[in-house]
């Protein structure tokens, strides 16, 4: 009995950290990006799974941020790049004409590589995404986004005092946290991370990862990083570029374990990027 | 000798040092010392060695020298002369100096044996084209004469003591070379004092141009109490009489400082807005092609002479408008052609540029990221613009209109021409009103006598308008200042 109901719960704690079988949030198909002439993509095929921390990995200049910024369409804002392909969030065509940008970014956030906080106050910084959306009929409720969005950010016992201060004097690792929360505030249903700890010190860097991990929960997450250890600590999945292609993607533990590609083998052991 | 020549000799000295110090630190280097300073270091310490003493002598001489024969000419004048006013003798100096100068054209022969007479003189010089004043006295044929050979005298010594200096210098200069000398910190130091004597002389001129203001307004107000001037409402200046000193004009400074900031507040009412939005489009919407054509094309219009907005201002937007309202009043025009409106309206559009340029400098300084982190959000463009980059930049945006709010105080000929010469003190835009740099310009120009509170006034005027401006530019640099931390 006792051995049963600890297999039983094995079973489910296995489950729930690999979750196999999720179904598919985004899918991108044949994925190409040029910026200018030069392509920094070529033919990308990766699906992310829903309620997953895909990660994405490869040393500088392999795609992986070009990708990501893919996914919201934040390459539109880079008028050289041009976007080839199919990528769909809920078997949607994204860059279908139909789509509207503006709802697409709110439902697909980001987080940036450098904590980037609006030179407004904690408050402000967090309801900036819900004003612009109208999320909120009144105050009340923007008190409540605002007081939910910290609280999910993990960033509300330090700041609940201090919301009407800048967020910009807030400490790196908060500046992050609190662009997380401006993020979740507007209710996405996928989270885009670019490097979100390069910048932060190793204990500020513990807090975020915790974090990612338990937005998971709630949100679908897609981060890229250099550190290794990163990825194989906060993600399900994990894909590996190498010069604009996608090299492999799988689950994170065989991939850290036993990768089919030999580049991918070198890449974890830091033998190049 | 010729100062100029003299300057020549003392470079090619200094050139000659720079040649032989190269060589001897190249020939000393036999590579058992590594050198301090390369071979070239030793040869302009050489060259400085030699040029700059011989220079700076010079410098000094030149200006000693003037003073020297100035008073030798005073001393030399006839005591009937001196004794009379102070105008008198500078004007007996200046003739016997012209006269002197004249003299230079002779030749050796004509100079042995100079005629006693100015009649005789004349047609002498004359013959060398120079004309000379008629009533130069035939006692300052002599005392020029005398004046010319002691300045060959002083001109004597200083070439000798400064190609003296010169080659005593570079002797200096190069019997220092050794391997391990420092010409290279020596020569680096000279560099850094002419540096900080170029920087030193900007200042100096900024503080010599508040002085020369300073003791005019200072006698402007021991004729015209403080109170009158800066608290009346009136502004009547009169004409000075003679005799009476022209104290009884009433220098209220009140309806021109009135006209100069309602101008300059109806030029940011049009200058602002337009350029703020064209600084806007320009940094936020605006095609790489595009920007590369109207960024330019709106710089130009900064490039245009003020007076010729004026123009523009006085013959054809003066007279539309007070035609546009005459045809709306139905036959009585309600603004008149120089008016607050009319020189408003074209000082704004001349300060369009100023104001798009320099927006467009601080909205490009926001970080990428701040847009990334909007746009990223779902914000649009405008939304982003309005909400994060506007508010991010307004400090800057604030130095930026102070910046321009002094150019529109301080501008003069647009408002010469637009804004008319009446010192009305009024609220309506269509009259005409005047300011404080117009009445500068009035009272300074025809024949006025110098010292009367008329002319005097434009000082105290000019030294208000330089607080003015100074106060606005120091609190716009410092906002400024205060906003370029912020992303460090």
């Amino acid at each position: 009995m006792n051995i049963m109901t600890e297999k039983s719960l094995e079973d489910a704690v296995n489950a729930e950290m690999n979750r196999p079988n999720e179904p598919i949030k985004m899918r991108g198909d044949q994925v190409t990006v040029h910026y200018g002439d030069k392509q920094a993509l070529f033919g990308v095929n990766l699906d992310v799974r829903q309620n997953q921390v895909t990660a994405l990995i490869g040393p500088s200049g392999c795609g992986k941020s070009t990708f990501l910024r893919c996914l919201n369409r934040m390459n539109d804002t880079i008028d050289s790049a041009r976007v080839g392909g199919k990528i769909t969030l809920d078997n949607e065509d994204i860059y279908d004409p139909k789509i509207d940008v503006v709802e697409l970014r709110a439902r697909v956030g980001m987080v940036f590589q450098k904590p980037n906080p609006f030179p407004k106050s904690i408050y402000e910084n967090v309801a900036y995404g819900p004003r612009i959306h109208g999320l909120a009929k009144n105050k009340a409720e923007l008190d409540e986004i605002v007081e939910k969005s910290l609280q999910k950010a993990a960033l509300w016992n330090e700041a609940k005092d201090r919301l009407n201060e800048p967020g910009t004097g807030l400490s790196g690792g908060q500046q992050q946290r609190l662009c997380i929360a401006r993020a979740i505030a507007v209710a996405p249903e996928v989270i885009l991370m670019d490097e979100p700890c390069s910048a932060l010190d190793p204990i500020a860097t513990a807090k975020v990862e915790e974090l990612i991990d338990e937005l998971r929960e709630n949100y679908t997450i897609v981060i890229v990083t250099h550190s290794m250890q990163q990825a194989a600590r906060v993600s399900q999945r994990t894909a590996m570029f190498h010069l604009g292609y996608l090299v492999e993607e799988g689950p994170t533990d065989k991939m850290f374990t036993n990768p089919d590609d030999k580049r991918t083998q070198d890449y974890i052991t830091g033998r190049f990027g | 000798m010729s100062f100029l020549l003299v300057f020549a000799i003392v470079l090619a000295i200094g050139l000659i040092a720079f040649v032989i110090g190269r060589q001897r630190a190249r020939a000393q280097d036999d590579g058992t010392v590594k050198p301090h300073s390369r071979a070239h270091y030793h040869g302009w310490w050489a060259f400085l060695t030699g040029v700059i003493p011989a220079v700076l002598f010079l410098a000094a001489w030149d200006i000693g020298a003037s003073a020297y024969l100035n008073s030798h000419i005073h001393a030399a004048l006839p005591a009937d002369i001196a004794d009379g006013t102070v105008a008198h003798e500078d004007l007996a100096a200046g003739l016997v100096k012209s006269l002197a100068s004249g003299m230079r054209r002779l030749d050796s022969q004509t100079l042995a044996a100079l005629p006693q007479t100015f009649a005789e003189l004349r047609p002498m010089l004359a013959a060398k084209g120079v004309a000379l004043a008629p009533d130069t006295q035939d006692y300052m044929i002599p005392i020029a004469a005398d004046a010319n050979r002691v300045s060959d005298r002083l001109d004597m010594i200083v070439a000798v003591v400064s190609i003296g200096l010169a080659l005593l210098g570079s002797v200096y200069g190069l019997s220092r070379i050794t391997p391990r000398g420092r010409a290279r910190n020596h020569v680096e130091k000279v560099m850094l004092w002419s540096l900080l004597g170029a920087s030193t002389l900007a200042i100096l001129t900024t503080i010599g141009i508040v002085l020369s203001m300073l003791f005019q307004t200072i006698a402007f107000f021991e004729k015209i109490p403080l109170t009158n001037f800066f608290f009346g409402t009136v502004w009547d200046p009169r004409f000075a009489a003679a005799g009476s000193g022209g104290a009884e004009g009433q220098f209220g400074l009140i309806p021109l400082l009135a006209g100069t900031l309602y101008i300059a507040f109806v030029a940011l009412l049009v200058a602002v807005p337009i350029g703020l939005m064209s600084a806007v489009y320009m940094s936020e919407y605006a095609a790489p092609k595009v920007r590369a054509v109207v960024k330019p094309a709106l710089e130009l219009l900064a490039g245009i002479p003020t007076i010729v907005y004026g123009i523009f201002a006085l013959v054809t937007l003066g007279p539309f408008l007070r035609d546009i309202s005459a045809a709306l009043a139905g036959g009585t025009p309600f603004i008149q052609a120089q008016s607050i409106l009319t020189a408003g309206l074209v000082m704004g559009v001349m300060l369009i540029p100023v104001v798009s340029s320099l927006s467009d400098d601080i909205i490009t300084a926001v970080p990428r990221a701040m847009r990334d982190g909007s746009l990223g959000l779902g914000a649009t463009r405008s939304e982003t613009i309005k909400r994060v980059i506007l508010p991010a930049a307004l400090p800057g945006i604030v130095g930026a209109i102070l910046l321009t709010a002094s150019r529109a105080i301080g501008e003069t000929m647009i408002v010469v021409l637009a804004a008319g010469v009446a010192a009305n003190l009024t609220l309506n835009p269509f009259e005409a009103m005047t300011t404080i740099t117009v009445k500068i310009v009035n009272q300074l120009t025809g024949d006025l006598e110098f010292n009367t509170p008329q002319t005097l006034v434009a000082f105290a005027l000019g030294i208000t308008l330089f607080a003015l401006t100074l106060v606005m530019n120091i609190v716009a640099l410092y906002i400024v200042r205060k906003y370029r931390e912020q992303y460090e």
